[in-house]
């Protein structure tokens, strides 16, 4: 058992773009331990893909091409992925930590009985794993006790898609073994609910609520100082589960993605599937009453105190600036 | 339909957390425990199964003597029976030591559907469901918002990523993994409360610890900083102030 195995993601013929930064993951850690990477792509009709990625600098490029791999389903992509991880006996199977990859890899990863260690943010010498507990509060170390092929998945922004080193890659082809009736499954088209009318991603200021503001009646609080700073409103995802905000104005991996001038993020903790979508602010501040919250860690500006303290006066002192 | 809901106890989302002594885990002494988000919500989906198609919702839970609170909480709030699976040693079990038990105990069930909750708060890994349905064979589906049962399966909504989704079809028995939000929480009544009180709790003990993990965890320490943070100190009048200044002179948003 040797090398670093990577798996690519692709829907329709379209790569999802954390494929890479697990790829820049697989090439260094294969480069720190000495050992091959190769990666692997499956689907049906990635041809274009294919040749995209034998530019890389990996020991090969297997295809796994199946018109039942056409469209995703757990089944199909387990089955094909544990024959082609038998065959290839690599020592560290990556992967991006994608919806997708949270729908099969753990069920790929029993079929060696392996645990994936999943929503990697940090790999260490030794190699050490590093990932999040009680949502990004603590970080924790892992290693691989046994034998087998470990499984890592990799947290989005944790390694750059643009460190992949560029090669040559010789391509083959694996032709999977897959019988219809083991796909239990039978998956539909992706579509979104009705139209958006709230684009966020245009605006340069962005004041944010979390679970922090307690209730629905006090969002007005926090909507006074967005008016103040002729900012827009988003939330985090508590607050549009509770229906507090309509789901349009939520931040995050299954919301909207947003790179505005300032982020104000008010009684928000900073959950990693929170923080994907809020990155990319040019300046982050924060106001959160636990000054250990991982919204700190973002932020360019933090208050620590108490959210219901601080907005009305910060409210006040933004009008007072503006002359309002 | 007999549903079965796997819920996780973990520690309140306000809880101060400090490190163990022992540096691999948390300091459990003083922590408060509540049922784990997600899996409110898959009790909630399961109530409102049972209630548009009959049936029976059983909930379970893998841990220590302390977790039997949150599945009286989860009769109360209308679930018809518990099962306690006790086991003291849950952190010298991995994942796949984890789902076993699970599974072990929902076969003696065997239920249409299981529905399990998509992440734990604590743990965070997202995959006990997904291991359980591989341990029993089942067909599942990840990250579920909606549940509507068809003739021989269910057809659910599933999240994708940036605002999509997806309708996935399957027979049953199967396992779904429920994401927060598709439905609104109820609230245990005084009347529920008085009935779980009658409702039966069954304890089974967990097999022992099997196969030695194949993951470790080594230790646990507070994240470092990626970014250098200005903290603003003061009244809240005094940092109201000094914000508003960055504000015009820095960022230039004033
Ligand atoms: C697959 C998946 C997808 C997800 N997608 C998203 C997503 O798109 N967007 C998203 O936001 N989340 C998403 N989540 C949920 C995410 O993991 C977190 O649960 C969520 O972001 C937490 O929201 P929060 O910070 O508002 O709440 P909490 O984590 O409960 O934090 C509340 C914060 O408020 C602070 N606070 C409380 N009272 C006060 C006060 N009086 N003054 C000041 N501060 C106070 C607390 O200290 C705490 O830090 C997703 C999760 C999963 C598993
Ligand atoms: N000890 C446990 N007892 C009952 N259910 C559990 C337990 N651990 C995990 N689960 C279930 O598995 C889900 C996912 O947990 P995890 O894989 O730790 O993120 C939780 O939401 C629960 O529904």
């Amino acid at each position: 058992m040797s090398g670093v195995l990577v798996l690519m993601e692709q829907r329709g013929g379209a790569w999802n773009r954390m494929s890479f930064e697990a790829l820049a993951a697989g090439q260094q850690l294969a480069a720190k331990l000495g050992l091959e990477c190769s990666a692997a792509v499956a689907g049906d009709g990635v041809d274009a893909l294919v040749k995209e990625l034998a530019g890389k600098k990996l020991t090969k490029v297997f295809v796994i091409q199946h018109t039942l791999l056409k469209n995703y389903t757990p089944d199909g992509y387990v089955a094909a992925l544990e024959q082609l991880v038998k065959k290839a006996a690599p020592a560290y199977v990556l992967l991006p930590h994608t919806y997708q990859v949270r729908d099969f890899a753990p069920a790929l990863a029993t079929r060696f009985r392996q645990v994936l260690i999943s929503d990697v943010v940090a790999i260490h010498d030794g190699p050490v794993f590093v990932r999040q507990l009680l949502q990004g509060k603590l970080n924790a170390d892992y290693k691989q006790a046994g034998a087998g092929p470990c499984f890592v998945s990799i947290q989005a922004g944790t390694f750059r898609a643009e460190d992949v080193e560029v090669g040559t890659a010789p391509v083959e082809d694996f032709a999977p073994q897959i019988d219809a009736v083991q796909i239990r499954s039978k998956p539909g088209e992706p579509f979104r609910e009705a139209a958006q009318t709230v684009d966020l991603s245009a605006a340069p200021v962005i004041v944010s609520v979390g679970r922090g503001i307690g209730e629905q009646e006090n969002i007005a609080l926090v909507q006074e100082l967005a008016s103040a700073l002729g900012a827009e409103l988003a939330a985090s995802r508590p607050i549009c589960d509770n229906g507090w905000l309509p789901m349009e104005r939520q931040v995050g991996s299954s919301g909207q993605t947003v790179s505005p001038k300032l982020y104000l993020a008010v009684g928000i903790s900073g959950a990693i599937q929170h923080l994907v979508g809020m990155k990319g602010s040019k300046t982050v501040v924060a106001i959160n009453k636990d000054e250990n919250a991982p919204i700190f860690e973002v932020a360019d500006y933090g208050i620590v105190g108490d959210l219901f303290e601080v907005v009305p006066e910060l409210t006040k002192a933004v009008r007072a600036a503006k002359g309002q | 339909m007999k549903i079965l809901v796997a819920v996780k106890q973990v520690p309140e989302r306000d809880a101060p957390i400090s490190v163990a002594a022992d540096g691999k885990w948390i300091d459990e002494s003083s922590l408060s425990y509540t049922i784990n988000e997600p899996d409110a919500y898959a009790l909630e989906e399961a109530l409102q199964l049972k209630e548009k198609n009959g049936g029976e919702v059983v909930v379970m839970c893998a841990g220590p003597e302390r977790v039997t609170s949150t599945l009286r909480e989860a009769l109360a709030k209308g679930a018809d029976r518990a099962i306690h699976i006790e086991t003291n040693d849950l952190g010298q079990r991995d994942m796949l030591g984890i789902a076993q038990v699970l599974a072990d105990a929902a076969k003696a069930e065997s239920p249409d559907l299981i529905l399990t909750g998509l992440q734990s708060d604590d743990l965070g890994l997202g995959q006990t469901g997904v291991v359980m349905a591989e341990l029993l064979g089942i067909p599942h589906a990840t990250i579920i918002m909606q549940v509507e049962v068809t003739d021989g399966g269910v057809k659910v909504k599933r999240e994708l990523e940036d605002g999509w989704f997806q309708h996935v079809e399957m027979p049953l028995p199967a396992l779904l993994t429920i994401q927060s939000g598709g439905n609104k929480l109820r609230y245990a009544t005084l009347m529920g409360i008085k009935k779980a009180k009658t409702k039966e709790t069954k304890t089974v003990q967990a097999a022992a610890v099997g196969a030695a993990p194949t993951i470790t965890l080594e230790r646990v320490y507070l994240p470092e900083k990626q970014k250098q943070t200005e903290m603003l100190t003061g009244t809240p009048a005094e940092m109201a102030a000094k914000l508003v200044e960055k504000l015009k002179s820095e960022v230039r948003v004033i």
